[in-house]
């Protein structure tokens, strides 16, 4: 039986990049606030020590710093004609846990994604008609580009993004993306000095009439004191960021940006190592009066509150929402229900180049140190003559020449012994890689739901991930392949290797942590959980905040528009929720 | 609710005063209130997250472990029980109510210069605090230590209560920054060169000391190991904040600057930087360890390992995060307790409002044996203009040991 204690004015569940954001908004705007946090606190000079932060077998291999399965897993299948099966092992995305959540562990590429990408559904039908997009169930956000543009920029500045800007206040700037929306001032930062790698894809890529520009990046390429006065420091390119925490105080994250500030408050209380079971609701099931979670110790408690932030990774917060009982979820046979709709991924493939006489130093590297293309990204070009929608940004951002995983072999190599060696002795510093990073778009059948079979320690049932690539994405990818393999036959390598994106998804191998929807945001509740203040319809002194609000996912990283969505639901909370408690959109 | 007892108890112990009684209760209140920010009270009387003033900090002196008192006005275990007289007479003698003689660990050396005006207002806050119920075994030294009588000769040989006697010469600034330094900051507490019965050598004021495993850095001009490089806004800006363009306030410092200078009006900040840059230091040159010896050489490995992604290739760190040890007087001090310390356990710099990120080195104990810290903090004080004594390894050692016995 949990037992009750005093209440707060909120209560956040889940302080990774959103619950650190939202808890210091409003514990300045003077409410008291608690984040339950079911993994552990984390200390940059503790955890991750200079001496140990590198350890690749332990936080790469081992992946020290990610959730573990036993803790909570999904099951997973590619149709729904399928029995789902659990995932014992994460592989192909790998969600984080503790203060500070995936964002402890990113690569730090920031993206704004493109205004088309926001009003998506209306965009595309208005530009190729509706039966190009009959096979999709993608939606509009209910919020624009211009409306959120204030909140990318402050999470920029909050985490001190190294960029070029290519679009600021409608004028085109050299060296920055020509394609993206309009940005009213330049990035915090300098973009980061460029290593060889990115520097000869670029060449290749201008030399066939491509529009590279510097990755945004979280990993600092200055010293620099954010608005609220913490400072970071300058990103030393060690090539230990994704998996890894930073012992540098060099990638944004909610311990070198918000938590040193938000620790200090008397209005804030994070508990740590505490499991949150479910919302729970009050008679008419309309109202959430508090959370009951589960402490280190094993004993349960009750937190009311009167304000309820699911902060939890994306996936999480859809689990979460449907274990209380907020929203109805959705059934793909009849198309109702919104809580586990619209659940997308990301569609990505590489392509690797051998050369014989260039030295690309890879353990020179940060996780987002690196230059893009965006030419082929959403609807940044004319998609008349093709047989699909979306794109993809292609990217050579060489993460790591971390000793483990980065051996780049030619096809046919052995997997192991003396040839093997060798040819990776060979390769190790003369291969170039770069990859398409691609729009995943919403079907009927990609959907996330409870799993009627198997369920997690505490006897909730697990979620079910109902998945598998659309063909309108895996025709984009293929395209999009095409596009660099032209970029990689500019660079004449001895040999060009290219990894096409093909179905089915398969969760074992590592592709990509960007699980985006499930709790979407939009202005038809029959269509979405969330009303476009990422307010709950149903139960409205809930929010849900993350990518679960995408409506689909775009050919960029989330982590940005993720960071600029806190914003934007902190200011809703503050200037209109407080105001006048409720629906802040009628249904 | 407890505002309004404040008040009240401050109305009845002014009352009690009599001379005062005319006077501005908050003006007085609020001066007593600055006394304690300026004596760094809490220091030792709060307990991180306690009762304010309620007592319970633990000094590991030399000569043993003494807890801080509780100072509230709980008449069974604090001061309720005090006149203002016995206050006075304490700060002044170090005898307390009922005669009993405080250890100087209690600074009241430095606090009898304080003026009985500023005692007076001090006593007037501390009474309008909320009494706390927490009785404090204070003294908790071993024998002989423990013998209160025994500080009779100890006053005798080192104790000359005196007021503050301004200096004619110097400007209304100096006279104001040497009674805070002298009198109610207490900085020679930590910073002056001790004798072996601990008591200050007056001769050598604030040219640093080693106490509670951490090195308290000369303050003087000295131009290599005191304030000498560093201007009036260096100094006001790391008292203010913690930090400036060479440093980061960490260990005992840090709750200084958390404490008290941080809550030090612009005006004293300032009063205090002029008295310590007007302090002389000696100009004795020093030359640096041949960057070709064996422990420079071994030294410069380390710290391109496991130093240089922080501190810089050329230790230039980074303003308010990774402290410069290029032309850092702190590196360069008589004394490297400080330096090995932070190595061997880490160290977590203290947080401000204006500076609050709190940026933490990581302990290396693990990783570094004593040779490896030696060698590595002798190139660091040796390197890049700086120029200090070798570390010996032995020193680590000592410190490994007294740090993993906990003392």
């Amino acid at each position: 039986m949990a037992r009750k204690l005093p209440p707060k004015d909120v209560v956040i569940v889940g302080l990774g990049w959103t619950g650190a954001i939202l808890a210091h908004e409003l514990t300045e705007a003077g409410l008291d606030v608690v984040a339950i946090e079911r993994g552990p606190w984390r200390d940059t000079a503790t955890d991750f020590n200079i001496g140990y932060a590198p350890d690749e077998l332990r936080y790469s291999v081992r992946r020290d710093l990610f959730l573990q399965p036993a803790q909570e897993t999904l099951t997973m299948r590619n149709t729904s004609s399928q029995t789902a099966l659990p995932m014992r092992d994460f592989g192909s995305f790998l969600p984080g846990t503790g203060v500070g959540g995936a964002g402890t562990h990113w690569n730090g590429h920031t993206w704004r994604f493109f205004p088309s990408d926001f009003n998506l559904k209306s965009h595309l039908t208005e530009r190729y008609g509706a039966a190009r997009i009959a096979d999709l169930t993608i939606e509009d956000w209910g919020l624009s580009y211009d409306e959120l543009e204030s909140s990318y920029d402050r999470f920029e500045y909050l985490a001190g993004i190294s960029g070029k800007a290519g679009n600021i206040q409608g004028k085109l700037q050299d060296g920055g993306n020509p394609f993206e929306g309009v940005r009213q001032r330049e990035y915090p930062l300098p973009a980061m000095q460029m290593s060889y790698a990115p520097t000869l894809f670029a060449e290749g890529a201008r030399s066939i009439g491509f529009h590279p520009f510097p990755t945004p990046s979280a990993n600092l390429s200055k010293a620099y004191v954010n608005p609220l006065g913490i400072a970071m420091g300058q990103c030393t390119a060690c090539g230990f960021c994704e998996r890894f925490g930073c012992a540098n105080y060099s990638k944004a994250s909610a311990h070198t940006t918000i938590l040193p500030v938000l620790m200090r408050k008397p209005n804030f209380e994070a508990r740590c190592n505490s499991e949150v079971l479910h919302v729970n609701l009050d008679a008419t099931r309309k109202m959430a009066k508090s959370v009951t979670y589960v402490d280190a110790s094993g004993e349960e408690w009750e937190q009311p509150a009167d304000l309820v932030l699911l902060c939890a990774y994306g996936l999480h917060n859809a689990r979460l929402m449907m274990l209380s009982g907020i929203g109805k979820v959705y059934d793909p046979s009849t198309g109702e229900g919104t809580v586990g709709r619209n659940y997308c991924y990301q569609t990505n493939a590489g392509v690797q180049l051998f050369f014989d006489d260039k030295n690309f130093n890879p353990f020179i590297a940060s996780g987002a140190l690196g230059q893009t293309v965006d030419d082929f990204n959403g609807d940044a070009f004319d998609h008349g003559s093709v047989d699909f929608v979306g794109g993809a940004g292609i990217n050579c951002i060489p993460t790591n020449g971390r000793p483990i995983g980065y051996r780049p072999v030619p096809p046919g190599t052995p997997r192991w012994g003396s040839a093997w060696k060798k040819a990776t002795a060979e390769n190790y510093l003369s291969v170039l890689g770069f990859s398409s990073q691609g729009s995943s778009y919403a079907t009927r059948g990609n959907y996330l739901d409870l799993d009627p079979t198997y369920t997690d320690r505490f006897g909730r049932p697990l979620m079910r991930m109902t998945f598998d690539f659309p063909d309108n994405d895996i025709r984009m990818s293929h395209w999009v392949s095409d596009r660099m393999e032209e970029i990689g036959k500019a660079l004449k390598p001895r040999q060009m290797v290219s990894s096409r994106r093909q179905k089915s998804w398969n969760s074992v191998p590592y592709q990509s942590t960007h699980n985006t929807g499930g709790a979407i945001m939009g202005t038809d509740p029959k269509k979405s959980a969330v009303n476009r203040y990422l307010q709950s319809w149903d139960v409205p002194n809930v929010f849900v905040i993350g990518a679960s609000a995408f409506p689909q996912n775009a050919g960029k990283n989330p982590t940005g528009t993720v960071g600029a969505l806190a914003f934007w639901a902190a200011d809703a909370i503050r200037d209109k929720y407080l105001r006048n408690p409720g629906a802040l959109v009628s249904a | 609710m407890r505002l309004s007892f404040a008040f009240a108890a401050a109305t009845a112990l002014i009352a009690s005063f009599g001379a005062n009684a005319a006077e501005n209760q908050f003006d007085q209140l609020e001066r007593g209130r600055y006394m304690a920010v300026l004596g760094d009270c809490a220091g030792c009387h709060t307990l991180p997250g306690g009762a304010p003033f309620a007592g319970g900090v633990a000094l590991q002196t030399p000569f043993g472990k003494l807890v801080a008192p509780n100072i509230t006005p709980d008449s069974e275990t604090g001061i309720g029980n005090w006149s203002a007289e016995d206050f006075r007479r304490m700060m002044k003698t170090g005898i307390g109510h009922n005669g009993i003689r405080l250890y100087p660990a209690m600074p009241y050396p430095a606090y009898s210069r304080m003026s009985d005006g500023d005692i007076g207002d001090l006593w007037v806050y501390l009474n309008a605090l909320q009494p706390v119920k927490n009785a404090v075994v204070a003294n908790q030294l071993p024998f002989p230590f423990n013998i209160r009588l025994s500080l009779i000769g100890w006053n005798w040989l080192n104790f000359t209560p005196a007021d503050f006697t301004p200096n004619p010469q110097k400007s209304a600034e100096w006279n104001r920054g040497a009674y805070i330094v002298e009198g109610p900051g207490h900085c020679g507490v930590c910073h002056s060169p001790k004798t072996w019965m601990g008591a200050d050598k007056t001769n050598v004021a604030l040219a640093g000391e080693v106490l509670q495993g951490w090195m308290a850095p000369k303050i003087t001009a000295a131009p290599r190991d005191g304030l000498g490089q560093w201007s009036l806004d260096d100094i006001t800006g790391y008292l203010k904040t913690g930090t400036n363009r060479f440093d980061i306030a960490s260990g005992p410092m840090a709750e200084v600057v958390s404490n008290s200078t941080s809550k030090m009006t612009d005006a004293d900040l300032r009063a205090v930087a002029v008295y310590l840059k007007d302090l002389p230091g000696e100009t004795q040159t020093r030359s640096a360890i041949a960057a070709d010896s064996a422990a420079m050489r071994t030294g410069a490995a380390i710290y391109a390992d496991n130093c240089s992604a922080c501190h810089g290739g050329n230790g230039e760190g980074t303003p308010k995060l990774f402290p410069r040890l290029a032309g850092n007087a702190l590196t360069q001090q008589a004394d490297a307790t400080s330096l090995i310390r932070v190595v061997l356990a880490g160290s977590q710099a203290g947080a401000t409002h204006a500076a609050p990120t709190a940026p933490a080195m990581p302990s290396l104990a693990w990783r570094l044996n004593d040779a490896q810290v030696a060698d590595v903090l002798t190139y660091v004080r040796n390197t890049w203009g700086n120029a200090a004594t070798a570390v010996p390894a032995e020193d680590v050692a000592k410190l490994r040991r007294q740090l993993q016995s906990g003392n």
